[in-house]
């Protein structure tokens, strides 16, 4: 490992040296004392230059029972070994971006993702879709048949929705009924495409509510393209597939409707209101 | 908002309504108040700036991004104390928008930034994607226009697809060969009424802002065609003081 180090000074070169002889020592000395320690030391000697915690005086049983409840695979390691460990953290931080009832990422990660895709788009230039769901008339299902039957309702839309796009794709769900998808890489083409794969998948699902009571439901959507090479913000992105959904809804649900694409052409309306001054005023 | 210079797009509608003679002139004109000013040709497809500056560059944005020569190298001296990266010929293979050209455009514009006070980007004219890109590199915008109807109407079409495709918040308008004092004004205001009725904004309150206005004048032509800088060639003119006034009032 000092062949890279073949620049450097040599007092550095011997300091680096001396210092991992030092920090071998130390973990041979700690395996001793504490067999549980994970036997890295190569790698250990970069990240945790300081004593070890006494892992297993770490109280896990709260994120363990979150865990259990959630039905989450715990790690397949040794206990309080680190990649146990490590695998605990990533459960809980996959948890924590997760819907508990219908499993698709929360607002929380749906943001991050946001965000992100802004970024991307900034950077590429690449069209980016933008996605709002609502459930049509959900009130009406929760009010007939109870708020367990509403439970089964968001969940099976929830899958309808995942279904009829790419696993690249972010399906979130970001309210009461309300859902929204993150397509990155989506051509201005297929945005009608995809909205409209997704509205009929839901409407062509059966919604088993009790036994032999199958039920069926709309969603209208709305959406918007990220402006190009332009860092838009998650907020003024939002607003406008959201405008697109009260549209959808306005025009009587079980739609969707994209926010239209910038016409360039002037219309002939445009040309006679922009020279209706100006030949007089123009010598 | 961003370490360095300010950036300034000066697009229009349709070609030869002046935007190179007003990006050149209004660099000299910066320069002039002691600003450090780079003019960056992105105009990839029809590049002119040279032959306005009467330059004959051995290397070009074209040498660097084919990395024959460094950044440095391709920065130029341009009569009046500013500084030019010119597009030279041999860049109409750029006049595509790969993700190639996007990048290269970004780095390079990153990188003259923190040693200017201003980068203007001369684009080329329309609204074809190399434009708009060239256009989105910038903070702020001008659109160059002439009283002529079919350049009201093109330069009319790119503040819409400004105000609504990149979401800009403002726009600046230079009226160029104007045939009288407050043509700007009025054309300004004509624009703006129509973008008012025409255009949904909703969501950011759009400004179309008269920046400059510059008058008709045979000194212009004269300039021209020796390929002279206006403000060297005749610096009393109306015209010249209208492309000083524009400087004046970008500087703010």
């Amino acid at each position: 490992m000092w062949e890279s180090c073949q620049g450097c000074h040599p007092s550095i070169v011997t300091g680096a040296k001396a210092l991992y002889a030092a920090l071998s020592l130390k973990w041979a000395l700690l395996d001793w004392f504490e067999p549980t320690r994970p036997p890295q030391p190569a790698q250990m000697t970069v990240s945790a230059p300081g004593p070890l915690p006494a892992l297993r005086q770490l109280d896990l049983d709260r994120a363990l029972q979150l865990l259990d409840q959630a039905g989450a695979l715990l790690p397949d390691a040794e206990p309080y070994s680190l990649a146990w460990l490590q695998g605990v953290i990533d459960a809980l931080a996959d948890l924590s971006n997760r819907d508990p009832l219908t499993g698709l990422s929360n607002r929380r990660n749906f943001e991050m993702q946001l965000t992100r895709e802004i970024d991307r788009v900034a950077r590429s230039g690449e069209a980016a879709l933008l996605l709002m769901l609502d459930i049509d008339h959900f009130k009406a299902v929760n009010d007939t048949h109870g708020h367990a039957a509403g439970d089964l309702v968001i969940k099976a839309v929830a899958d309808a929705v995942a279904q009829a796009v790419r696993p690249m794709d972010t399906v979130a769900r970001v309210g009461g009924e309300e859902f929204a998808v993150v397509l990155p890489n989506c051509s201005v083409s297929f945005g009608p495409t995809v909205a409209e794969r997704i509205r009929a998948n839901v409407a062509a699902t059966a919604i088993a509510i009790s036994p032999g009571q199958k039920l069926q439901v709309t969603v209208s959507l709305g959406g918007a393209f990220a402006p190009q090479w332009v860092r838009s913000s998650p907020l003024l992105w939002m607003e406008r597939a959201d405008r697109q959904l009260y549209r959808a809804k306005a025009e009587g649900r079980n739609r969707a409707c994209l926010e239209p694409q910038v016409e360039s052409v002037v219309s002939a309306d445009e040309k006679s209101m922009l020279f209706a001054v100006i030949p007089e005023e123009t010598p | 908002m961003s370490s360095g210079a300010k950036t300034v797009a000066i697009t229009s509608g349709k070609g030869g309504v002046g935007k190179t003679f007003v990006t050149a002139n209004l660099a000299y004109a910066l320069a002039a108040r002691g600003q450090r000013v780079l003019v960056l040709d992105a105009d990839l497809g029809l590049a002119n700036l040279d032959v306005v500056l009467n330059l004959h560059p051995k290397l070009t944005l074209h040498d660097v991004f084919t990395e024959k020569c460094t950044l440095e190298q391709a920065i130029l001296p341009a009569p009046g104390g500013f500084s030019v990266l010119l597009a030279g010929s041999g860049m109409v293979e750029y006049s595509r928008l790969t993700p190639e050209v996007r990048d290269k455009l970004l780095r390079i514009v990153d990188l003259v930034k923190p040693r200017f006070d201003w980068v203007l980007i001369d684009t080329g004219a329309g609204i074809s994607d190399v434009v708009l890109y060239a256009v989105s590199l910038a903070t702020d915008v001008l659109v160059v226009a002439t009283p002529e109807p079919t350049s009201l109407t093109d330069a009319y079409a790119t503040i819409k697809v400004l105000a609504t495709q990149q979401q800009r918040r403002q726009v600046g308008l230079v009226l160029n060969q104007a045939s009288r004092a407050g043509e700007g004004r009025v054309i300004c205001t004509q624009l703006q009424t129509v973008l008012a009725r025409f255009v949904d904004t909703s969501g950011n309150s759009f400004r179309l802002d008269l920046m400059g206005e510059v008058r008709s004048d045979p000194a212009v032509r004269q300039a021209i065609l020796k390929r002279q800088l206006l403000l060297e060639q005749s610096p009393g003119t109306d015209a010249a003081q209208g492309l000083r006034a524009l400087a004046n009032k970008l500087i703010g």
